[in-house]
């Protein structure tokens, strides 16, 4: 009789899997390489906190958005996840996220004026907060200090008209462009928008804002760059090698974020290694410089359905501690969301840093609707477009108008049905 | 009922119901889903769902992106389709002459493709393709033709697809292709020859009629597949492609459902995708049941 056998096995190898345990299990979401050198930080916090043991589940960035709303809708959300700062309005809407302002205004850990205020602002809905910055991402120039210096410019562009002026220079010393701006990144065309304090948005977030003249001007701006032919039409998959055509000086600037710099010091030859620097984005006008940049980033988030909540609290607090900040910065090479954090010296000392210190004090928040990343990518397809000649600007922003009105139909609906 | 249909129903019963579960019931479900706005504010309460009953196909109607991608899957699909199996036939031809020397070789050789990993065949291709160290270019400049930036302009970057999903697809036609030719009586040529019929008129009048149900089978499944393009432009193209240019319906029907949640529209588009498949497979079927009694 082979079966009963097999049935004792079987339950015998379950009974010692379930071991008894009377601590709180708290299940963590982390995604990506921050999900791999997390389990470093969290098993210094179940030494300090004996009681409670973190459950860290890493999974890929590609899939962790779908993930959490599948798990969402099968009420089996973690009780803490690393999420996309951007996510934030979107899982708010659906109430997946727990609210965490009272939480935060109590908690002596979790200090707001520490915090960069454009990054704090991403976790905001309706001035509720949602999440707790873990770290951040924002997007500068890296330019070739040699080819900038040879164009007559000691140091990276600050105004608008320095940055058209080093362009021309750089041109003119017989390189075919000067600057790398991808055609399928939305970031290049938002920011520079964010800096002249065009809303994107009208009326709460209830139609698209992308004709009126502050954006109009920022978009002529970027547009300018390919007319002038200063920038190649290239998407990024279209780039074979960054690295090797940034050495060769095909393009002496390029606007691009952190993970980068980890990248330019591996792949970029030896000989080339003094010859690169990183500056903050140029602004519309001196006294504005920087000029704003987007506030990307990682944020802590908590779920409506936990309950463990107080002990998930815990944990936020114990990773937005400035030394595990710094900690998180030397395993992985996140930029730490806290102020304090950045005056460590490996954080302090490093050249390559310094303009994103300097940038991070003017970040700011794309609107906070569920459906911006979406009206995101419509910004570059249109973008793309006029870029390519198929559409004017003013007919591109019309249409990129009137898609983002029917992005936000299904909005405005949920809007007028609440206030009902 | 007599005792035989009840049999019969019987034997039936296990094929039918997996029929129903599997393939009419999604079938149903999706097409009740697509007269939905079904969206991320559904998937928070099912009150935030509003009945729109065409409205989401009036939407793709007036939409020029799936214009767009359904022109580019039909283009894809009318080039690439009959190409793929002349390119195949052609290599089961050379394999089955008897000149040939190492068959098996060749015969792994040309479906080494098809069992290739699309992501590794990607990466390869990415520099086949590169305008400047591309060896596709190289060769053409042999020729006096100017380099072409194949995956980087809307012009091109389609038949670059085109190029790559040929590679990929042929080997397996390929195989039931020998296959066919194998199951070719000899006597049949044999006849021929003592007729005098020269090379061309064995394969146009024997070769040919012999192969045709051959030939409904890989067409069949070459349209079927071919108009559910997605994994090519997805690895070499991942946005569509320079202004679209490669967007598939496939591709969009995900970008919709699985990137913004539309589920109601990416509905919509898998419906009228179904349709079309249907109907394609239909009409081959069709007109190749008349060439094959003729």
């Amino acid at each position: 009789m082979r079966t009963p056998a097999l049935h004792l096995l079987l339950i015998l190898l379950l009974t010692s899997c379930t071991r008894t345990d009377d601590r709180t299990h708290i299940e963590f979401w982390a995604l990506g390489r921050e999900g791999e050198v997390v389990v470093e930080l969290t098993r210094e916090f179940e030494r300090r906190n004996p009681d409670i043991r973190v459950d860290v589940q890493q999974m890929p960035w590609t899939a962790a958005h779908e993930k959490l709303l599948t798990a969402f809708v099968g009420d089996s959300t973690p009780d803490l996840a690393l999420i996309g700062n951007s996510w934030i309005p979107e899982f708010e809407a659906i109430g997946a996220v727990a609210d965490l302002t009272a939480l935060a205004a109590q908690s002596s850990a979790v200090d707001q004026r520490d915090y960069f205020a454009g990054i704090w602002a991403t976790n905001l809905v309706d001035e509720k907060l949602y999440g707790i910055p873990w770290y951040v991402d924002t997007r500068v120039i890296f330019y070739r200090t040699d080819i900038l210096r040879a164009a007559g410019f000691p140091e990276a562009p600050k105004t608008w008209s320095e940055w058209v002026r080093a362009t021309a220079a750089i041109r003119k010393l017989g390189n075919e462009y000067a600057i790398l701006l991808p055609t399928n990144e939305w970031t290049q065309p938002i920011a520079l928008g964010l800096q002249v304090d065009a809303p994107l948005l009208r009326q709460g977030g209830r139609f698209g804002a992308f004709s009126e003249p502050r954006f109009r001007r920022a978009f002529e701006f970027y547009l300018d760059f390919f007319r002038r032919g200063d920038a190649p039409v290239l998407s990024n998959s279209q780039v074979a090698n960054v690295y090797q055509q940034f050495a060769e000086g095909e393009f002496a600037m390029y606007i691009t974020g952190p993970w980068q710099i980890g990248e330019f010091r591996r792949r970029l030859p030896a000989s080339m290694q003094d010859k690169w620097m990183t500056a903050p984005l140029p602004a519309p006008d001196e006294k504005e410089w920087p000029g704003a940049s987007l506030a990307g980033g990682g944020s802590l988030a908590i779920f409506e359905q936990s309950e463990k909540k107080e002990a998930a609290w815990k944990l936020i607090e114990f990773l937005s501690g400035p030394e595990q900040q710094v900690r998180f910065f030397e395993l992985c090479g996140d930029l730490p969301a806290r102020r304090s954090a950045w005056s460590d010296p490996d954080l302090a000392n490093d050249r390559h840093l310094a303009a994103f210190r300097t940038q991070l004090e003017n970040v700011k928040p794309t609107p906070a609707v569920p459906q911006w990343e979406q009206i995101a990518t419509t910004v570059f397809d249109y973008a793309e477009a006029a870029i390519r000649g198929r559409y004017t600007a003013e007919g591109a922003l019309a249409v990129l108008d009137a898609k983002t009105d029917a992005i936000l139909e299904k909005r405005r609906w949920m809007l007028a049905r609440r206030d009902e | 009922m007599t005792a035989e249909t009840r049999a019969a129903a019987l034997f039936l019963a296990p094929a039918l119901t997996v029929i129903l579960v599997f393939f009419l019931l999604p079938v149903a479900a999706g097409f009740v889903l697509s007269l939905t706005d079904f969206d991320i504010y559904g998937v928070a309460d099912t009150d935030n769902i509003r009945f729109v009953g065409f409205g989401q196909y009036a939407n793709l109607a007036r939409s020029p992106v799936f214009w767009q991608a359904l022109r580019n899957t039909l283009v894809f699909a009318i080039v690439a389709g009959p190409l793929t199996v002349a390119v195949s036939l052609g290599a089961a031809l050379l394999l089955n002459a008897k000149l040939a020397k190492f068959k098996p070789l060749f015969r792994t050789i040309y479906f080494a493709p098809v069992v290739t990993t699309l992501v590794a065949v990607a990466i390869v291709w990415r520099y086949m393709f590169h305008p400047r160290f591309g060896l596709l270019n190289t060769v053409m400049g042999w020729f006096g033709i100017g380099s072409i930036d194949w995956l980087g302009s809307p012009r091109f970057a389609l038949s670059a697809i085109i190029i790559l999903a040929i590679w990929k697809n042929f080997g397996y036609n390929m195989i039931i292709f020998v296959a066919g030719l194998q199951s070719v009586p000899e006597e049949l040529y044999e006849a021929a020859r003592i007729d005098g019929a020269g090379a061309w008129r064995q394969f146009r009048h024997i070769t040919i009629p012999m192969l045709a149900p051959t030939f409904v089978f890989v067409g069949v499944i070459t349209a079927i597949g071919y108009l559910q393009l997605f994994a090519e432009p997805y690895v070499m193209t991942p946005d569509g492609g320079p202004l679209n240019s490669t967007l598939s319906v496939v591709m969009l029907m995900y970008r919709e459902g699985f990137r913004w949640w539309s589920m109601g529209y990416a509905a919509a588009i898998a419906f009228v995708l179904f349709v079309i498949i249907m109907a394609t497979s239909l009409v081959q079927l069709r007109l190749r049941r008349g060439a094959v009694g003729s």
